[in-house]
């Protein structure tokens, strides 16, 4: 994929993210977090149903790194298993991290591929999808 | 005049605009710190050898370089700490926490840093008091009659910053002061963002007590001052006990302290945090504290006239008048434009600014903070005004 596409994607999902705002409704669980080195802040909410996603919301100020990234992800990971969905996180996680990972799990996700070479950056492409992982293994 | 060459941190090509997180250090400062482990190297107050009576007296040296900085009546009246938050912390828990009922009331603001509010919330949940926050005016600066008009008779302590760390605005404690010391209300000022940039003066300002850390004043970091009125200095209970403030412990109910300082030094101090901040004060004095104001008057309004030919850019304290500009680029999270900035050697410094509350009043939780020194120059300025005269910040924050 080329960085102006790449670009383009990420500046997307941070102007209109997908489904961010958080709902009343007690069949969600939901968790707050903060990263520890800047300023991103998200409050993550989800649904399962029979172990599989029905829903994930969230709502919160970060930068576009992070807002976007979260955004890719529940678009991702809604409807997958909870399994599934840890494969796919984990592989993630592999990914920034500069480990080997799966790229046909990752779909758009991949777009972050780079990241780990802006050391400042890492911590924005992971605390949406850690806060989504929390949930999953609560 | 040339202060580049003083510092040797601006020998590495970066524009450093984040002093109000901590300043950098002139050469002086790391000498004389490196000469005490080099040359004297020893413990203070405690040897019969030269080494030691030097390491005490430089020491003490900076304790009385700290009260005429500051315009103490006396040496007993500066207790060295590990910093403005130590200090802050100390003066709830030695001495607030023992005269203060429940229902007594603290006013303070909205914009005060973590370090000037925590401790009172955390007496609001241990004893019952009533922490009560200001309004603030439409500028976001602080009225001091709207605080003078908020005392009531359960009012016991005034706690502001001199100059706020996201606002920057100067407060007229001295005309606050006067009216809380008519009716027997406590002053307790954080100087954090106003030592070394503009006068501090205790006894002008009339504060009961007064903290701040020598690494936002050229000093190193670990070492901070606690200014308390001698008078209430002397009630406070130490909170750490051991070597260095007592003069005899025979048994639990025959201890005796030390007189002040000391009985609040518990422990070897920070001799070379100590021994740096005597020197950040010699090198400030030298300057002047009137031509570091003037300087960083002139940087800042040189600074916001370039801000206001961008479209791009909001400014949120336009109006106040320390060395601080809060910002943000329109349609750009604050932290993607100090992540933008950093690629052209610019530091700022993007978020809240460890002043929480201050969201609920400017409506914006997030912004980036240009704060200036008075070795920051006008060539540094055009240089981030032409990075921010772009209209791809965004794209370009994101770096893939
Ligand atoms: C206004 C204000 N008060 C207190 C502090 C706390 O200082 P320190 O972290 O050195 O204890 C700061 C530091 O950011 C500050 O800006």
């Amino acid at each position: 994929m080329d960085n102006d596409l790449k670009r383009e994607i990420i500046i997307d999902n941070f102007k209109n993210p997908n489904n961010k705002g958080l709902i009343d409704d007690e069949s969600y669980i939901k968790e707050k977090k903060a990263s520890d080195s800047c300023i991103d802040n998200f409050t993550v909410q989800l649904k399962l149903d029979n172990d599989v996603i029905k829903d994930i919301r969230f709502d919160g100020e970060a930068c576009a790194i992070a807002t976007s990234a979260i955004s890719i992800s529940i678009d991702k990971l809604i409807g997958k298993t909870k399994e599934e969905a840890l494969n796919i996180i984990n592989n993630y996680l592999n990914m920034i991290e500069n480990k080997d990972f799966d790229k046909k799990l990752l779909d758009e996700l991949i777009i972050y591929e780079d990241i780990s070479k802006q050391p400042s950056r890492t911590k924005c492409a992971t605390l949406g999808i850690l806060g989504i992982k929390d949930l999953l293994d609560k | 005049m040339d202060f580049k060459k003083d510092f040797p941190m601006l020998n590495n090509d970066i524009i450093y605009f984040d002093n109000a997180a901590t300043s950098l250090k002139p050469k002086c400062v790391i000498d004389a710190i490196t000469d005490y482990y080099y040359n004297y190297s020893s413990n203070a107050h405690r040897g019969d050898y030269k080494l030691s009576v030097k390491a005490s007296n430089k020491f003490e040296d900076t304790r009385r370089k700290v009260k005429e900085f500051i315009n103490a009546d006396s040496e007993k009246e500066i207790v060295f700490t590990s910093g403005a938050t130590e200090s802050l912390n100390m003066i709830v828990s030695c001495f607030f926490k023992d005269i203060l009922k429940e229902n007594d009331e603290v006013i303070t603001t909205k914009s005060e840093h973590a370090s000037v509010i925590l401790p009172w919330f955390n007496l609001e949940n241990e004893k019952g008091i009533k922490v009560k926050f200001v309004s603030l005016d439409e500028n976001y600066c602080l009225d001091e009659n709207t605080v003078i008009s908020m005392i009531s008779d359960k009012t016991k302590v005034i706690v502001l910053s001199h100059i706020t760390n996201v606002i920057g605005d100067i407060r007229n404690i001295k005309a606050i002061a006067s009216e809380a010391h008519k009716r027997g209300i406590y002053v307790v000022v954080d100087a954090s963002q106003s030592i070394g940039h503009i006068n501090v003066d205790v006894k002008d300002m009339g504060a009961d007590f007064l903290a701040f850390s020598a690494h936002k004043m050229l000093g190193p970091t670990g070492v901070g001052v606690l200014y308390g009125k001698e008078e209430f200095l002397k009630k406070f209970k130490p909170f750490k006990f051991g070597g260095g403030m007592n003069i005899s412990f025979n048994s639990p109910k025959e201890i005796e302290y030390k007189d002040l300082p000391y009985k609040l030094e518990a422990g070897t101090q920070n001799i070379d945090g100590v021994i740096g901040l005597g020197t950040a004060i010699d090198y400030i004095n030298k300057i002047g504290i009137k031509e570091i104001e003037r300087i960083d008057n002139e940087l800042k309004e040189y600074l916001i006239e370039k801000l206001k030919k961008l479209d791009n850019i909001i400014l949120y304290n336009e109006k106040a008048k320390s060395s601080l500009v809060i910002f943000n680029v329109k349609g750009v999270f604050s932290q993607d434009t100090a992540l933008y900035l950093d690629k052209y050697n610019i530091a700022i410094r993007s978020g809240s600014h460890c002043a929480k509350k201050l969201e609920d009043e400017l409506g914006i939780s997030n912004t980036c903070r240009i704060s200036l020194y008075f070795y920051n120059t006008k060539e540094e300025i055009d240089r981030l005004i032409d990075a921010l005269n772009n209209k791809n910040i965004l794209e370009e924050s994101i770096g893939v």
